[in-house]
């Protein structure tokens, strides 16, 4: 790529600040280019977040209709996965998909409840009962 | 509260750890690139594991896994490193202030999620981001120089302590570490050609068809059976993979064009013109992976004119172009 190539598409994800690339000049030789995104790049990347915020969307219906726990509200918001959920509590992946339902959690001493208390670094009143933001 | 400020030349950098290392050893005195540093340590590769999935969706790389720069240009270029882990972050913050305190630059293996000053949508729960602590302003706050930034940025104790300490995958257990310059210049020729012919080797993948060239083709044959699948899976399979190569970190192109400035640089070192000749191949496979993430998107964005088949046959074009340069970083370093 060379560096009049450079994309300068200000990608929403980039808030402002700019990625540093590598291209070439017209002899062929490398130089850092400041870039403030790719428009491809951005699409990717809100993709992502749109997937994301489905995600959370559709686990606040179904938590307000008292479907599932709020584990299940908060692990997408923090942007987390069942992998990494477990991971960061110590929880094995079955069980914190159990956790997800409203009859386990409501039983769930509060030793466990404090590790997800700490992964997603709330209160214990807010991992009990989220505040939703609109 | 007294505020330290230690010396450091901040310089932005593509990725996290080859410019942590960059940063670290040009403020006490060394000159390198990073595209240097990245070669050094023969970063470059290609991983595609499908067994293990981040957010539902397989684990894809450019590079070699977290750590491995550090521990690979420390190693080459005889710097002593230091580094420590903690399992109490109190102990951990405090190592920090006095390291601080006694003037050094302090590497942190940190969480992304929880660094306030990344852009919303850019934070993810990814815990091997690098960057150096260089001092404390009077309202305690740490100043860092985070490599992927322009400038120099603050970050409150408590959201730095967060960071260092957030468990899950590759956890980094508040790891710090310091580095100190060899007494003696290091001789960088012989470095670059077993770097460059590492790299070559690594290239054409393992036994597994997961590395390499070989996890190319299995990517390639991958992304021919999501014809079967709805768009919407298609179109976020393929969105991981261009966030993989092009928005994280990677310089472009999955640092296949950090790659052909570190050739460029060594040509230029050593004075070879064959050298010269690959760097300028290796920008045309850069190139060339980008077009397959403009073809990638293309598809996601339903335009008629772009298959599957298509998407697929520009990643195998790849493939077969890096075999060639295999072959020819392999001639060249033998």
């Amino acid at each position: 790529m060379k560096k009049e190539q450079v994309p300068q598409d200000s990608c929403k994800s980039y808030d402002g600040h700019k990625k540093l690339i590598y291209a070439v000049d017209d002899s062929g030789h490398y130089q850092g280019v400041q870039s403030s995104g790719w428009e491809v790049e951005g699409f990717a990347t809100e993709m992502a977040v749109q997937q994301l915020e489905e995600q959370v969307n559709d686990m606040k219906v179904a938590l307000l209709a008292g479907d599932v726990s709020p584990i299940a509200y908060y692990m997408p918001l923090f942007r987390f996965d069942l992998m990494s959920l477990a991971h960061a509590t110590g929880f094995f992946q079955w069980q914190i998909k159990r956790h997800m339902r409203t009859d386990i959690f409501a039983k769930l001493p509060t030793k466990k409840l404090k590790k997800y208390c700490e992964a997603f670094n709330i209160s214990l009143e807010d991992l009990i009962k989220p505040v939703m933001k609109e | 509260m007294k505020s330290i400020e230690n010396k450091i030349s901040h310089r932005q950098s593509s990725h996290c750890e080859s410019g942590v290392v960059t940063n670290m050893l040009n403020s006490q005195g060394m000159s390198l690139s990073e595209p240097m540093v990245f070669g050094l340590s023969s970063a470059l590769t290609f991983v595609y594991l499908p067994m293990i999935k981040v957010g539902g969706l397989p684990l894809i790389a450019y590079r070699m896994p977290p750590k491995s720069i550090i521990s690979s240009v420390c190693k080459k270029l005889n710097v002593k490193m230091k580094s420590q882990k903690f399992s109490n972050p109190d102990e951990g913050m405090k190592a920090l202030d006095k390291a601080l305190s006694e003037g050094k630059l302090v590497g942190l293996q940190t969480s992304v999620y929880w660094l306030p000053y990344f852009p919303e949508d850019m934070r993810f729960q990814f815990n091997a981001h690098n960057l150096t602590v260089y001092g404390k302003n009077e309202q305690g706050d740490y100043l860092i120089s985070d490599p992927v930034f322009e400038e120099v940025v603050t970050c409150p104790a408590e959201d730095l302590k967060r960071a260092r300490f957030a468990k899950g995958v590759l956890a980094s257990k508040g790891l710090m570490y310091e580095m100190e310059l060899p007494k003696m210049a290091v001789n960088m020729e012989p470095h670059i050609r077993s770097s460059i012919k590492k790299t070559a080797r690594m290239m054409n993948g393992l036994l597994l068809p997961f590395f390499g060239n070989k996890g190319i083709q299995h990517l390639v044959r991958k992304i021919k059976t999501l014809k079967h699948k709805p768009q919407k899976d298609a179109a976020l399979f393929l969105g991981n993979i261009v966030r993989m190569q092009e928005e994280i970190g990677t310089g472009g192109a999955g640092f296949r064009f950090m790659y052909a400035s570190f050739l460029d640089e060594a040509a230029t070192l050593l004075n070879d013109d064959v050298l010269f000749e690959i760097s300028k191949f290796t920008t045309e496979i850069g190139d060339l992976w980008r077009e397959f993430a403009m073809k990638a998107v293309l598809f996601c964005k339903k335009r008629k004119n772009v298959s599957i088949e298509d998407v697929a046959t520009s990643l195998q074009v790849c493939a077969e172009q890096e075999a060639i340069l295999r072959s020819k970083l392999l001639q060249w370093s033998k």
